[in-house]
């Protein structure tokens, strides 16, 4: 706001650093209070631009505005309930706000301190009302050290993130530590690749070092190209606190040797794309990149590339291909990317969660840093919480935690009291696990155990109502769409896993499907190329596994035991039940519904085109799809 | 492919405009998707001759220039609409609902999926995640994210796009 009037420091040493340090510090305490209001996409989607414009209108018209800065932040995780609004310092939590409630937020509370009840947030099964965000069962499992400032600073602003400790671990890699030493530390912190592979990052960084180049140049890519459907945890951390990621990028480009660093991110992520250029354009302005970083001697920058909505792309060598303008199409890793990989020089690609675990490992220590987490994975990671669940967002939570610790104490169980059913993870290379696997601690070798894997990071949660078979479809579905057509057994393989599937889930299921089904599953992961064919029969050699009598009612019964698959349900209208209230006649598009009021309806069959608009509508439970 | 014809007497145009985008990006051939993605955005589809003069610019076949403008979804060799409505299939939209919701819009608006109204008023897409799954489903028109899309959302939705332009 006052930053174009006021002169951008550069920074050129260690001391004006800590000089600058000091004023944003002084700037940023200065206040006693602010009001933070969310601005992750989630908020955004429920309003809450209205709400901190609002906010902001109040500040202005009482003439607070050097008293109470609004901060509009990065997502804070807890999507369920927004748009969130977090009163500091006292931390008061509140949820669903709307633009009326800024007066009551800004005269009231923080001001005077003063508790809105109708904002806070009541825990269901005890209907105890909360008032400070740590107290949120949603947050108090969590372990938020990544995305921890998320709600404290203003991702367009590098003034707060160096307020609270930013490029102190680029300070201690450039002037501390050695280029080795830097690897070993993150080698000996356990940090693994969190773009789902899981490769130990260290390995990888020390062979980028290696690696002979023909002219010396050498590479860092941050992969921001998110597109395992239901994550967002790499879309919200650059939203949030893009120079965490920066910073992260830059002390690994100073580890391996590289003087140029590429971020590739979706298109589909407008908001983040935003930020993550503000933050490069305020981050050369500063001097933490260009050249002779902090009077290091050490050069760097990073550009920006956007993605062309290909899933594939996520895949190391099919990104590096689509950035030298070519179709991403994976190659054959037989020479690494670490040798040869962008333009044919060593490059280091990570992905965004990857590279913000960086400054925290080079400021802790490796030790503190390997305290946390399971024998073979350490840290945190960060999951979306979605689907049947109550408290859907994103969490940040240790690795080894159950996965009946997330959906139940964090998630606060299944939506509508419904019974658990599975949990999907690892997107479309993952797979389904079922109840009988809950206590299973979360880290990348169990969850390949049992047949899914970690993937980067979501956690979709399913309930009775939702089908096996259509959520296997669902994949294939999506994997035929997407499969970049290189390798005959993915491109032809999961067609023709698609076709069997579609028969099955339309009634015209075959004994013998299910073998055939787990025989091509097995030619595909053979057969590929790259991760992502050899990993594309997961979401359904998984849901065979875990769910064979599901599929099996499909194929002898031809039923959907949870009355999803279209052509093997119908609805009806149950006349106990149903009231005579006409809610479901106005929305019937084939007007198949008929009734007077408060007598039984009467739904014709013949006519139905299964959309399930009277299902959603009815209050009463008389509508019947079975 | 036709260009459809859609940009009047703007030929010229279209040539002065791909020209400086082609500057933009100093004619660098490995910004070869950055600078399809501008045209795109722009004239809300590659037109033919808009390729062919990317081709002859940078020096690389018309068959490359083709394969990437065809294998990436962000482009798209007809025009598009003037209202653009995503419907999310995402994982967590698509078990909250998100496959009967796009099949009303098809329905509704008369069109499938990946269409173009024949007025060049609306166009229907479905997208793989926009990463707002708390929300899901999720539909995003014209840009504008719309959370927890009930078919009651979705009709306005339809109301607007169809309302505001015949």
């Amino acid at each position: 706001m006052a930053m174009a009037t006021r002169n951008i420091p550069l920074i050129r040493t260690v001391e004006e650093l800590e000089k600058a340090r000091e004023r944003f510090r002084e700037k940023y305490y200065s206040v006693k209070r602010y009001i933070s209001v969310c601005g992750g996409t989630g908020c955004r989607g429920g309003g809450c631009l209205a709400v901190a414009e609002e906010i902001k209108n109040v500040i202005k018209e009482n003439g607070l505005e050097n008293e109470v800065p609004v901060r509009l932040t990065g997502c804070h995780g807890f999507c369920e309930r927004g748009p969130l609004v977090v009163v500091y310092p006292q931390k008061i939590f509140y949820q669903k706000v709307k633009p009326v409630h800024a007066r009551k937020i800004v005269l009231r509370s923080t001001m005077q301190g003063e508790i809105l009840e109708e904002l806070l947030y009541e825990i269901p099964e005890e209907r105890k009302k909360v008032v400070h965000e740590e107290d949120v069962p949603f947050y108090k499992h969590q372990m938020r050290l990544i995305f921890g400032m998320n709600g404290m600073i203003d991702p367009e602003n590098i003034e707060d993130y160096i307020a609270l400790g930013g490029y102190s671990a680029l300070k201690k890699a450039l002037f501390e530590m050695q280029p080795e030493q830097i690897i070993e530390e993150v080698k000996k912190s356990g940090l693994r690749g969190r773009g789902g592979a899981g490769f130990p990052t260290g390995r990888k960084w020390e062979s980028v070092r290696r690696a002979k180049s023909r002219d010396g140049i050498k590479y860092v890519i941050c992969n921001a190209d998110e597109g395992d459907p239901g994550a967002f945890m790499d879309r919200s951390l650059i939203e949030g606190n893009p120079h965490s990621v920066l910073e992260g990028m830059i002390i690994g480009a100073f580890a391996i040797g590289a003087h140029q660093g590429y971020v590739y991110i979706r298109r589909e992520y407008p908001l983040a794309l935003k930020m993550i250029t503000r933050a490069i354009q305020q981050a050369r302005e500063y001097g933490f990149l260009g050249e002779n970083i902090l009077g290091s001697g050490f050069s760097f920058d990073i550009g920006i590339n956007r993605g062309g909505g290909a899933f594939v792309c996520g895949e190391s060598s099919a990104l590096m291909a689509s950035m030298e303008g070519k179709v991403g199409e994976p190659r054959p890793k037989y020479v690494h990317m670490s040798e040869k990989g962008l333009w044919e020089r060593p490059t280091c690609l990570n992905n965004v969660e990857t590279w913000a675990n960086v400054p925290l490992i080079i400021n802790k220590g490796a030790d503190w840093y390997a305290s946390i987490g399971t024998e073979n994975s350490k840290g945190t990671k960060i999951f979306s919480l979605v689907g049947k669940v109550n408290n859907t967002g994103l969490i940040e939570v240790p690795m080894g935690i159950t996965l009946r610790q997330v959906i139940y104490d964090i998630g606060g169980g299944i939506k509508g009291g419904r019974k658990f059913k599975a949990v999907q993870t690892g997107g479309p290379s993952g797979g389904v696990i079922p109840e009988s696997l809950l206590d299973l601690p979360v880290d990348f070798d169990r969850l390949t155990e049992v047949g899914s894997m970690m993937g980067s990071g979501g956690m979709i949660v399913m309930d009775d109502r939702t089908c096996m078979v259509d959520v296997a479809r669902y994949f294939v579905n999506f994997l035929t769409e997407e499969s970049c057509g290189k390798c005959v057994p993915c491109r032809e393989g999961v067609r023709r896993m698609k076709e069997i599937i579609d028969r099955i889930a339309e009634g015209k299921g075959k004994r013998g499907d299910i073998a055939l089904l787990e025989e091509l599953g097995s030619a595909i992961a053979d057969g590929s190329l790259c991760g992502l064919g050899q990993s594309a029969p997961n979401p359904v050699l998984s849901s065979i596994k875990y769910f064979r009598e599901e599929w099996e009612a499909h194929i002898k019964q031809k039923k959907c035991p949870a009355g999803v698959c279209k052509e093997l349900i119908t609805y009806s209208i149950d006349p106990e039940k149903c009231t005579g209230c006409m809610a479901c006649i106005k929305p019937c598009p084939e007007q198949c519904i008929t009734g007077e009021r408060k007598k039984p309806h009467v739904l014709d069959a013949s006519k139905c085109i299964k959309c399930g608009a009277c299902f959603d509508v009815c209050r009463y439970d008389a509508v019947v799809r079975q | 492919m036709a260009t459809e014809g859609t940009l009047g007497g703007g030929q010229v145009c279209l040539c002065e405009k791909v020209e400086e985008i082609l500057d933009r990006y100093n004619r660098d051939v490995s910004q070869l998707i950055s600078i399809l993605q501008d045209i795109q955005e722009d004239f809300r589809y590659l037109p033919k001759e808009a390729l062919e003069k990317v081709s002859e610019a940078l020096g690389v076949p018309m068959a490359q220039v083709y394969a990437v403008a065809t294998f990436f979804k962000a482009f798209s060799l007809k025009p598009k609409g003037r209202h653009v409505i995503q419907v999310c299939m995402g994982t967590a939209c698509h078990v909250r609902g998100a496959p009967l919701l796009l099949d009303k819009f098809e329905r509704e608006l008369g069109i499938k999926s990946g269409e173009t109204s024949a007025d060049l008023a609306y166009t229907l897409e479905s997208v793989n995640c926009v990463g707002a799954c708390a929300l899901g489903p999720v539909v995003i028109l014209n840009g504008e994210l719309e959370g927890h899309c009930s078919q009651a959302k979705a009709d306005s939705i339809i109301k607007k796009v169809k309302g505001q332009t015949s």
